[in-house]
C-alpha cells in the first residue's frame, strides 16, 4: 500500500533529511534518547545520551519552490545535563536526557524542560540579533573610558549583529526523585508540570524549584513486595486536574487531582483482560506499557506495549477501542528476545496532528503507521539507502513464515540492534522525525 | 541471528516424564528427549532470569522496571512449580542432600550435586555423568571455596560452581553440548536446538538446582528490593555529622544499597548501611567484573552438571 496518512488522499512519505554521523561506529554519547517538536512545529529538539540537546529550526518556507518543504537546520546546541556522582550511594547518575517537553510560547523566547534520571531543568532559548553600541564610558571591547576624556554624550543604540541563539538554564528542579525519572508532562494550566519516576509522581510549579508535591506514591512499605512500577505519565491536554500513569503490569490509571491531595486511588483504571490463549511466562513483560499519550483532542489515549499499540476511549475502562499489532511476528521469539534483553525495550508512540494516524517504532530501523480511519497500516524504513531527497519510501514487509516473497524480509534477518524507540509528528503538517540509534531522519509527505 | 534455542515455544502440554521410562534401552539421547520439554523450558527460563537478576546487581544503576519484571517472572515460575509439586520434591531432595553433604548453604546446589550420588534423582532415565564425581566426595569444595569468596556477592547458585573442577569429571558419555554453550556459539541447527531444549536443567537435578536457585531467589528478591530501604538507622550519629548532612534529603537513601555495597562499602556516610550490606560482604569491584565474565562459564558448567 502506498502509505498511511490523514485525510482522504493517500500520503506518500518521502525522505527529507538525515542528521547525525554517517559511520556505523556509534559513539555512545551520540545515541538519541528523545525527540520532540514544539507546539508550532517550527522547532525540533533532540536529546542524547551524552546529555546534550540539539534544536533544529524549520526555515521559513521558500515560496518559490513549493515542491520542497522547508528544511530543519541546527538552531542551538547545548549541554543540558552533566554526569554526576552520588557520593553517598557510590552510584553514577547518567546525563542521558530521558525526556524533553516544550512549554507553550509566551514571548519571544522558547522554553523547554529537559530531564535526566534525577534532575529536571528549565531552559530558555532566546535569540539575540542586536546589540547596543555607543556607550559613553565603555569601549566596544569593554575597556573603560576615563570620564575626564569624554567631551560629548551620546545615546547608545542597538545595531544588528549576527544571529546568536543562547540557551540558559533558568530553573533546576533537583533532589525530588529517589528513582529514575521516566516522564515529565506540562499541565494545560501553564503553571505546573509533573515528573514521574518508577514509584512516585511529583507535581511542580514552574517557578518553584525547592518544593514539589507528591501526588502518587506506589512504593510498598516493604520493598520485597514490589511487583509493579510506574512506566509513564501524562497530563490531560485540556483538563488541568486530570493525568494518567501507566504501569509495568499493563494498567493505566487516570487520576483527578481534585479528589484528594494524594492520588494513590485512581478515578479510572484501564485494563484489558488477558487473552488466555496467549498466556506465557512472558505475558506480563510484554504487557508492560512503555508509553502513554493523550490524543490532541483529549478524548482518547494511546498506549504502547511490547507488541502492540492500543487506543483507549477515556470513557471506557474495560478494553481499548482499537488495537494495532506492531510486530506480531515476534511473539514466537519472546524467549530469545528475553535472553538478549530486547523484550525490555521501551518504544514510544505518537499521534498526528488531527489524531487520525498513530506511529511507533520497531526493529531493523522499521517504523509503523496506523491510519485509524482508513484501517490501513504501513511499515517504512529509516535508512541511508532510501535517502535521496524527495525519494518516496517503499513500504516494507516482514515475512513471519518461511515463504518469503521478493522484497520481504524474514524475521530472522531483522537487526535487533537497530531499533527505533523515539518518533515525533509535527503538530500540524505531515512531517515526522524518526530517531535511529544515532541519526535523526526527517520525512515529509510528497507535495504534489 | 538468534542464539541457540530461541525457536523454542512454551507449549502448554506437558509430556509425562514416565514416558521416558519406556526408552530406557535406547540411547541416552533419546531418553532425554522424552523428558518434559515444558519443565525443561521453564527451568531454563528460571535460570536465565536468575542470572539476569544477579547481573543487574553488578551494574551501576539497576533499571528498576526490568528488575521487577524479571523478579515477577521468577515468582511466577516458582508458584507454578509449587502447584506442580515439583517444588516439594526438590525441597525434600535438597534437605536430604544438605544433611548428607554437610556443606554450608552457601555452597549451594553445585556442591550438592557434585557430592551426592545421582540415585537421589527421580529415577528418570537420564545420562548420569557424575558417578565419578560422586564417589570422590566433595573434591570440588576446595576449589569452590576460592570461587565463592570472589562470587559471594553474586549469591547465586551457579556462581559458586568452579569452572575448573567439574570439567575434569565430565564423562565421555555426555555427548551433547550444554545448551548455554550452544547459545553462545549461535549455531542455527534445528536438530541441536531440540537437544538443547531438553538438556537444559533436566530431571530432578535441574529441579534441585531450581530449589536452590529459589532459595537464592528469596535472597535475590531481598537483594534486589529489600535493601532499597535503609534498615532504619537507629544509631545516634555524631551530632556534628548529623548537622553536616542535615539538609540532605533522607529519602535519597532509599536506593538499592546492594549495588553500593558491591563497589564501595566503606564510603557510606553516617547512616550506616553496612548493616544492610553485611550479608553481601565486601566485594572489590574487580571481582564483580571478573565474576560477570565467569558467569557464562559457570552457567556452562552448571548445565553440564544438572543438564544430563
Amino acid at each position: 500500500m502506498a502509505g498511511a496518512g490523514g485525510g482522504s488522499n493517500d500520503v506518500q512519505w518521502c525522505f527529507s533529511q538525515v542528521k547525525g554521523a554517517i559511520d556505523d561506529d556509534v559513539a555512545e554519547a551520540d545515541i538519541i534518547s528523545t525527540v520532540e517538536f514544539n507546539h508550532s512545529g517550527e522547532l525540533l529538539a533532540t536529546g542524547d545520551k551524552g546529555g546534550r540537546v540539539v534544536i533544529f529550526q524549520q526555515e521559513i518556507e521558500n515560496k518559490s519552490q513549493p515542491q520542497c518543504r522547508s528544511e530543519y537546520n541546527v538552531y542551538s546546541t547545548f549541554q543540558s545535563h552533566e554526569p554526576e556522582f552520588d557520593y553517598l550511594k557510590s552510584l553514577e547518575i547518567e546525563e542521558k536526557i530521558n525526556k524533553i517537553r516544550w512549554l507553550p510560547q509566551k514571548n519571544a523566547a522558547q522554553f523547554l524542560l529537559s530531564t535526566n534520571d534525577k534532575t529536571i531543568k528549565l531552559w530558555k532559548i532566546s535569540e539575540r540579533d542586536k546589540r547596543p553600541e555607543g556607550y559613553n564610558l565603555k569601549e566596544e571591547d569593554g575597556r573603560y573610558i576615563d570620564p575626564n576624556t569624554v567631551t560629548a554624550l551620546r545615546v547608545p543604540v542597538f545595531r544588528p549583529m549576527d544571529l546568536m541563539v543562547e540557551a540558559s538554564p533558568r530553573r533546576v528542579f533537583a533532589n525530588a526523585h529517589t528513582y529514575h525519572i521516566n516522564s515529565i508532562s506540562i499541565n494545560s494550566d501553564h503553571e505546573t508540570y509533573l515528573s514521574a519516576d518508577d514509584l512516585r509522581i511529583n507535581l511542580w510549579h514552574q517557578e518553584i524549584t525547592d518544593r514539589s508535591f507528591n501526588i502518587v506514591d506506589i512504593k510498598p512499605a516493604n520493598m520485597e513486595e514490589l511487583t509493579e512500577v510506574i512506566t509513564a505519565a501524562e497530563f490531560h491536554p485540556h483538563q488541568c486536574n486530570t493525568f494518567v500513569y501507566s504501569s509495568s503490569k499493563g494498567t493505566i490509571r487516570l487520576c483527578d487531582m481534585r479528589a484528594s491531595a494524594l492520588c494513590d486511588t485512581h478515578s479510572k483504571l484501564f485494563e484489558e483482560p488477558e487473552d488466555p490463549s496467549n498466556r506465557s511466562f512472558f505475558s506480563e513483560i510484554i504487557s508492560s506499557i512503555s508509553d502513554v499519550k493523550f490524543s490532541h483532542n483529549g478524548r482518547y489515549m494511546m498506549t504502547r506495549d511490547y507488541l502492540s499499540v492500543k487506543i483507549w476511549d477515556l470513557n471506557m475502562e474495560s478494553r481499548p477501542v482499537e488495537t494495532y499489532q506492531v510486530h506480531e511476528y515476534l511473539r514466537n521469539k519472546l524467549c530469545s528476545l528475553y535472553e538478549n534483553d530486547c523484550i525490555f525495550d521501551k518504544f514510544e508512540c505518537c499521534w498526528n496532528g488531527n489524531d487520525s494516524v498513530v506511529m511507533t517504532g520497531s526493529y531493523n530501523n522499521f517504523f509503523r503507521m496506523f491510519d485509524r480511519g482508513q484501517r490501513r497500516d504501513v511499515t517504512l524504513e529509516a535508512s541511508r539507502e532510501g535517502s535521496k531527497p524527495q525519494q518516496v519510501l517503499k513500504p516494507r514487509k516482514v515475512c513471519a513464515d518461511g515463504k518469503r516473497k521478493k522484497d520481504e524480509i524474514s524475521v530472522d534477518s531483522l537487526d535487533f540492534n537497530k531499533k527505533i524507540l523515539h518518533t515525533a509528528w509535527h503538530p500540524q503538517d505531515n512531517v515526522i522525525a524518526v530517531a535511529t540509534t544515532n541519526n535523526l531522519y526527517i520525512f515529509q509527505d510528497k507535495v504534489n | 541471528m538468534f542464539p541457540k534455542g530461541t525457536k523454542r515455544k512454551f507449549s502448554d502440554s506437558r509430556e509425562e516424564p514416565v514416558a521416558g521410562g519406556e526408552d530406557v534401552n535406547q540411547s541416552s539421547l533419546a531418553a532425554v528427549r522424552m523428558l518434559s520439554s515444558y519443565s525443561l523450558q521453564r527451568q531454563s527460563l528460571l535460570d536465565m532470569s536468575l542470572i539476569k537478576l544477579q547481573l543487574c546487581h553488578m551494574l551501576v544503576e539497576p533499571n528498576l522496571c526490568r528488575s521487577v519484571l524479571i523478579a515477577n517472572t521468577v515468582r511466577q515460575i516458582q508458584e507454578e512449580m509449587t502447584q506442580d509439586g515439583t517444588w516439594q520434591i526438590m525441597t525434600q531432595a535438597l534437605s536430604a542432600a544438605n544433611a548428607a553433604a554437610q556443606c554450608s548453604a552457601d555452597r549451594l546446589v553445585a556442591t550438592e550435586v557434585l557430592c551426592r550420588q545421582t540415585e537421589a534423582a527421580q529415577g528418570e532415565q537420564v545420562p548420569k555423568p557424575f558417578p565419578v564425581v560422586g564417589s570422590e566426595g566433595c573434591p570440588a569444595e576446595e576449589v569452590l571455596e576460592e570461587e565463592e569468596a570472589a562470587a559471594a556477592e553474586v549469591g547465586m547458585t551457579m556462581s559458586t560452581v568452579s569452572p575448573q573442577a567439574p570439567t575434569s569429571y565430565l564423562p565421555g558419555t555426555f555427548g551433547m553440548d550444554p545448551c548455554w554453550e550452544e547459545e553462545e556459539t549461535g549455531e542455527d541447527d534445528d536438530d541441536d536446538e531440540e537437544e538443547d531444549s531438553e538438556e537444559c536443567g533436566s530431571g530432578s537435578e535441574g529441579e534441585e538446582r531450581e530449589r536452590d536457585s529459589l532459595v537464592e531467589d528469596t535472597r535475590t528478591a531481598e537483594q534486589v528490593f529489600g535493601t532499597f530501604e535503609i534498615k532504619n538507622p537507629a544509631p545516634s550519629p555524631d551530632p556534628a555529622l548529623e548537622e553536616l548532612f542535615s539538609d540532605v534529603d533522607a529519602s535519597y537513601y532509599d536506593l538499592d544499597t546492594v549495588l553500593t555495597g558491591m563497589q564501595s562499602v566503606p564510603k557510606m556516610g553516617p547512616y550506616d548501611l553496612l548493616e544492610s550490606l553485611s550479608s553481601h560482604g565486601p566485594s572489590p569491584l574487580s571481582s564483580s567484573t571478573s565474576c560477570r565474565s565467569d558467569l557464562n562459564e559457570l552457567d556452562h558448567i552448571m548445565e553440564i552438571i544438572v543438564g544430563s
